[in-house]
């Protein structure tokens, strides 16, 4: 037994060698995310009558590396909130830890009768609401979460909701919206779908996915950070959650690369 | 002496260190796109030329003639398009004298290409070249650094994903005159609408076998709606404060004085817009 | 900037007598901030307050969204703040700016709440200047302009800089297009630059007298503020939000802007 109470319960230095302090700074102060390390790219949303339609595709990347190849990054909140993450994985798994936490206290502390399932749940809106201040907060003690999160559902009167929170906290809202590389290149075709409000209300279930299916193509064309597997969630008044999560891109057209030559002047 | 002129080079080295800034340069963060069809090419641009995130001019061109049949779309920085472009369609002309041939679009490419690439990227000039010669119709991009591509549909500038996406959801092979129009200006328009360095009109630039035909302000959907109120002072609001009067007998000492009568509005290049 | 006394270290790259500024270690730090751009502005009548703010959210050369509105009721009743008689714009860093207002919100409710009446848009105001002194070395990212009416009834305008210090003013525009819609404010509301003619010579001539103008007048001027502005700042557009404050309430109206 050591006689210096400092050296109980520690490795002993005479045996192991003196703990690098660079490690674990004893003086309190903590190593924050300053860059993301393992990420995944773009998720993509839109309105529509009854819904929101939300995808992502299944990758998280390492750098430039496509290191996982099948990881969800969609995820089922309760049976009319779906939430859509980008960038950091390890900042998305710790906020599904932390969305488990609130729906089992909600479930528990909530006093509305069993079957008004509309008043005891979350709705999108409330969810939007508490990311934004979880995000807010963490991005005010210059230790963030390095994420930019689509909340879809349907909000307290039941019709669609859609909207973004980022790292900053940032929020905003539109009958369309797209994360990250999708930002760029989807909005633009989202947008031509459904420029405003009063199109949400013309727009089919159909059509959404349809466009969605499209934005999903372009991005995996053009975004290098991209794979061709991916999720889809459609959030529709009084209908369960349809989640798929092994979607395979259909129908790609590379028929045009035949007819090029070179960059140049080859011509064979 | 031919070429830049590098004199105050160190002086604006030793200026930047000291944290003066760079003067800015006006830039066309831009949308500009171009686009094969069966029996020639189009190629089309927004019209917002930018300096920060101030519009420098609501209706500039960025199409570019280079030779009858071959024209070019720029992006960047406005003077680098500008003086890049007539330089390569100045040494294109002498070659073609020379050669007494049609020039090709290859030789302009790669004129392009080789004059970008000795400047290292410092000319800022991102191109897409179009025309038609006797060997077909071309399309081509140039970037800043000398780098080039070959593609059946091309994008660039600031806008240049959101017109892509276009691109990528409409092309198809083998379209007509047409239906290459109409994708080139909806993808444009994709730029204007979603990209905040471009804006205002549609060019567009029709090149086939026989002629280019420059399509000006194609589509203008940005039109200003009338003001609420009149701007118009009464005359005397400024403050004078002092006067001299220089009568038209004493100027002419120094200058020619040359009356313009009222008829002669013809004569002045392009009318401003001032409140009526 | 790089320190520009330190002793030059040897380096590879032809050297000048002078340091460069990519010298040294360069830190990416995480940045709490951003700017959403747009543009707001407030000009206060005689029995009325006006604000304005576009509706356009940016991130780059981005649109974020069309529409993200920029002015807040304050103090009110219920989600849709029914009956509030305060209006808050803020333009900036809109997660800074949500966050400001909902602060200020909470404040102002909860004097209603302990003291049974409405809360005076200058204590109202002076309140929106400590929060923002508040945080004095981390501070909202926001320009702010508050406004209501005054316990005489006449229209009562503050604006802010992003650490709270404030002034009562007849206007003021704030946000990216500022620099383009302020000076015009300046001579079409207070006719600064406007001399009345033929009522004098030279330093003699009289200055045009500001008197408070009508609301439909200034309604105008608003519109031709944003329009204008929409046309020479790429960040502005989109939408116009438009919040009239009088002795009978809150009166808001939308209408497009360009949205190129």
């Amino acid at each position: 037994m050591n006689h210096f109470p400092h050296g109980w319960g520690r490795p002993r230095d005479d045996v192991y060698g003196a703990y690098n302090h660079a490690y674990l700074q004893p003086d309190g102060s903590k190593q924050h995310t300053q860059s993301p390390i393992v990420t995944g790219t773009s998720v993509i949303a839109v309105k529509f009558k009854d819904g929101v339609v939300i995808a992502a595709d299944n990758l998280a990347s390492y750098g430039s590396l496509a290191r996982f190849t099948d990881v969800k990054r969609l995820r089922r909140f309760n049976s009319r909130v779906v939430l859509g993450f980008g960038g950091d994985v390890s900042d998305m798994q710790h906020l599904d830890r932390l969305l488990s936490t609130l729906s089992i206290r909600e479930d528990y502390s909530s006093t509305a009768s069993e079957s008004d399932n509309a008043a005891r749940e979350l709705n999108a809106r409330n969810l939007h609401t508490y990311l934004a201040k979880v995000m807010y907060k963490r991005r005010s003690e210059f230790n963030p979460l390095w994420n930019a999160i689509l909340v879809v559902g349907l909000d307290g009167e039941s019709q669609p909701f859609l909207a973004t929170v980022d790292l900053l906290g940032t929020t905003f809202s539109a009958p369309t919206l797209a994360t990250g590389f999708g930002a760029h290149l989807a909005q633009p075709i989202l947008r031509r779908a459904v420029p405003d409000e009063a199109a949400v209300a013309e727009m089919t279930r159909e059509k959404a996915v349809g466009v969605v299916r499209e934005c999903m193509k372009v991005l995996f064309y053009r975004d290098a950070r991209s794979i061709d597997k991916y999720s889809m969630a459609v959030v529709e008044k009084e209908k369960e959650v349809e989640l798929v999560e092994d979607e395979q891109l259909e129908q790609q057209s590379w028929a045009f690369a035949e007819g090029i030559k070179g960059y140049g002047t080859q011509t064979v | 002496m031919p070429g830049f002129d590098f004199s105050n080079h160190n002086r604006n080295v030793a200026l930047h260190a000291q944290g003066v800034p760079l003067p800015k340069a006006t830039s066309t963060g831009t949308t500009i796109v171009g686009c094969l069809y069966d029996g020639g090419v189009v190629i089309a641009a927004d019209t917002r030329a930018t300096s920060g995130p101030i519009v420098a001019d609501k209706n500039c061109e960025k199409l570019h003639y280079i030779s009858p049949q071959i024209w070019c779309a720029g992006a960047g920085t406005a003077a680098d398009t500008e003086f890049t472009t007539a330089l390569i369609s100045s040494n294109l002309e002498l070659h073609s004298l020379s050669t007494g041939r049609k020039p090709r679009v290859v030789t302009c490419m790669t004129m392009l290409k080789q004059h970008l690439f000795r400047y290292q990227g410092h000319i800022g000039a991102y191109l897409v070249v179009a025309g038609v010669d006797p060997t077909g119709a071309h399309l081509f991009t140039v970037h800043a650094h000398g780098s080039t591509d070959k593609l059946p549909y091309v994008t660039m500038g600031s806008g240049s994903l959101a017109a892509m996406s276009v691109f990528e959801t409409q092309w198809k092979p083998g379209m007509t005159r047409d239906e290459a129009v109409k994708l080139a200006s909806d993808a444009i328009q994709a730029g204007i609408f979603n990209d905040l360095g471009s804006g205002s009109n549609v060019d567009v630039c029709v090149i086939t076998n026989e002629k280019a035909t420059l399509m000006r302000n194609y589509i203008k959907p940005n039109v200003r709606e009338q003001k609420e109120r009149n701007y118009r002072f009464p005359r005397g609001t400024t403050a004078v404060l002092n006067e001299k009067v220089i009568t038209k007998e004493d100027l002419s000492k120094y200058i020619t004085v040359h009356e313009i009568r009222d008829d002669d509005q013809g004569q002045a290049a392009e009318q401003m817009d001032v409140d009526s | 900037m790089a320190s520009v006394f330190s002793a030059s270290i040897p380096q590879e790259a032809p050297g000048y007598s002078f340091n460069h500024l990519s010298s040294g270690t360069r830190e990416h730090a995480f940045n709490p901030y951003t700017d959403n751009g747009g543009s707001t502005l407030g000009i206060s009548g005689a029995d009325f307050t006006i604000f304005a703010g576009d509706t356009r959210s940016t991130s780059g050369y981005n649109i974020n969204t069309r529409y993200a509105p920029k002015l807040f009721k304050i103090g009110g009743e219920g989600p849709s703040n029914e009956n509030a008689r305060i209006v808050l714009s803020v333009v900036g860093f809109a997660a800074d700016g949500n966050a400001l207002k909902e602060r200020l919100d909470t404040v102002v409710k909860m004097y209603k709440y302990q003291h049974g009446k409405p809360m005076t848009v200058a204590a109202c105001a002076q309140r929106l200047s400590h929060i923002l002194y508040s945080k004095r070395f981390f501070p909202y990212y926001v320009h702010a302009i508050l406004g209501g009416l005054d316990e005489d009834g006449k229209g009562a305008l503050y604006s802010y800089d992003p650490v709270g210090s404030y002034e009562r003013e007849q206007c003021r525009a704030a946000g990216s297009a500022s620099s383009l819609i302020m000076p015009f404010l300046d001579n079409q509301v207070n006719f600064k630059n406007q001399y009345v003619p033929g009522s004098g010579v030279g330093h003699a001539l009289e200055q045009r007298v500001p008197e408070p103008l009508p609301r439909k007048d200034v309604e105008q001027l608003v519109k031709d503020a944003f329009t204008s502005a929409t046309e020479r700042q790429i960040e502005v557009g989109d939408g116009l939000q438009m919040m009239t404050i009088t002795k009978d309430g809150i009166e808001e109206v939308y209408s497009p802007l360009k949205k190129d």
